[in-house]
């Protein structure tokens, strides 16, 4: 657990941190997934995907719940990906991070700010086309589009 | 937009935890019976992964780590027993997260060893249970089939057996067993044919047989196309080679009882 703790905590925290906004809060959810983890180290699947990437979407999503004062939604049992990219290292993170970053800045700032809307502030998308003034479908297409943008700049 | 469309649209949604209500149960059911959804979610779940690498920030609190460890000693012990490590003032930590790691491995491996021999074990008893299945059908068979049994074919008094063919056809696994009685012995080069008479098309070759020194013989799963209908058996006399048509005549010829 030291070593996973070692490897993983501050992508962990990072999350937290920027979704939540306070420290406090965030070491909060850096203890509660890794306890997790530790409790029921079956909930991830090696086979399937990596375990950077599984704990940057259970942390989120813990994250998100803590913020928005909901009942976790998701078990972490049920939470299955498929990734490619291998996020282990902090060579692959860095230089990983920074081809997110360039594509996220590569897009429309609607388009941006859609995806962040949901991602980082975990609105729903009605709550953003509310938000926004845009139409729903507008909306969900935004952030399809994100996502696919951002899953091409990893295929080889 | 197809229905299927709409659901993959709202997936990428779905993933993010942006769809809400009614869009949302509809596209959980849907995702209870499609596969493709469901990959393509996990796909996109995974890209969602990539938005969190935008994040940079601090590291956290070295407390926290202190923190963690602790929590997870305090948690209840399974099975496992741990060696113990004497606290040598701050190595003691290192020593027990060192046991730690080995805990998490060891506890995957015991769950994994559980689980791989219950599967032993069922598989075994299954096993079991095929090798006496198949004593019993081979306890049925033999004494249709083996060459040492005794075979006698019963009819009416004061009457001579008449040479006698019985086959057991079972078309949904092509299979089939033929037993001939009384056949009248043939020339060295002939042999006898059995034929399989569809109920359309030319008759099949259905195995080569040759009677004993009693008239006796048997014919067992020749090779037959699966799943024929059988009309009628024949049989014919053939070079000992056989033929893949017949050459004269039925000699005998059966339909179902």
């Amino acid at each position: 657990m030291a070593q996973l703790y070692d490897r993983y905590s501050s992508v962990v925290y990072a999350i937290a941190l920027r979704v939540l906004g306070d420290t406090g809060a965030a070491e909060d959810v850096l203890q509660e997934v890794f306890l997790q983890l530790w409790r029921n180290p079956s909930a991830f699947d090696a086979a399937r995907g990596n375990l950077g990437s599984w704990l940057a979407v259970v942390t989120r999503n813990r994250a998100i719940d803590s913020l928005r004062k909901r009942r976790p939604e998701t078990d972490i049992e049920n939470v299955v990906l498929s990734v490619a990219p291998d996020l282990a290292g902090e060579a692959e993170r860095a230089r990983a991070a920074e081809k997110v970053r360039g594509v996220i800045g590569a897009m429309a700032p609607a388009q941006r700010s859609a995806l962040e809307m949901a991602y980082w502030e975990g609105m729903s998308h009605s709550e953003i086309a509310d938000k926004t003034g845009e139409p729903l479908g507008t909306v969900k297409t935004r952030i399809r589009a994100g996502l696919i943008a951002l899953r091409k700049a990893f295929q080889t | 937009m197809t229905e299927h469309e709409q659901y993959a649209e709202d997936l990428a949604l779905y993933a993010l935890d942006a769809l809400t209500g009614e869009d949302r149960a509809k596209l959980a059911q849907h995702l209870a019976t499609c596969t493709s959804c469901r990959v393509e979610l996990e796909q996109l779940r995974g890209d969602t992964a990539l938005l969190a690498l935008s994040a940079a920030g601090p590291r956290p609190p070295q407390r926290a780590r202190q923190r963690l460890l602790d929590a997870v000693a305090r948690e209840p012990r399974t099975v496992i027993t741990r060696q113990t490590v004497p606290r040598l003032g701050w190595w003691g930590w290192l020593g027990w997260a060192a046991t730690a790691v080995v805990f998490v491995f060891s506890l995957s491996l015991w769950r994994e060893n559980l689980t791989l021999r219950s599967t032993l074990a069922s598989a075994s008893s299954e096993a079991a249970e095929n090798a006496r299945q198949l004593d019993e059908l081979r306890k049925i068979a033999a004494p249709i089939i083996e060459p040492e049994a005794q075979r006698m074919t019963l009819v009416a008094a004061k009457t001579q057996p008449q040479p006698q063919g019985k086959a057991f056809y079972l078309r949904n696994r092509s299979s089939l067993v033929f037993l001939a009685n009384n056949m009248p012995p043939l020339p060295a080069q002939k042999a006898y044919e059995l034929w399989l008479i569809p109920t359309s098309g030319d008759p099949i070759p259905a195995g080569m047989f040759k009677p004993d020194s009693h008239g006796s013989a048997t014919v067992v799963n020749p090779p037959l196309p699966p799943g024929t209908e059988a009309k009628a058996f024949a049989i014919t006399v053939e070079n000992e080679a056989g033929s893949p048509k017949p050459t004269s005549p039925a000699l005998m010829m059966g339909t179902g009882e």
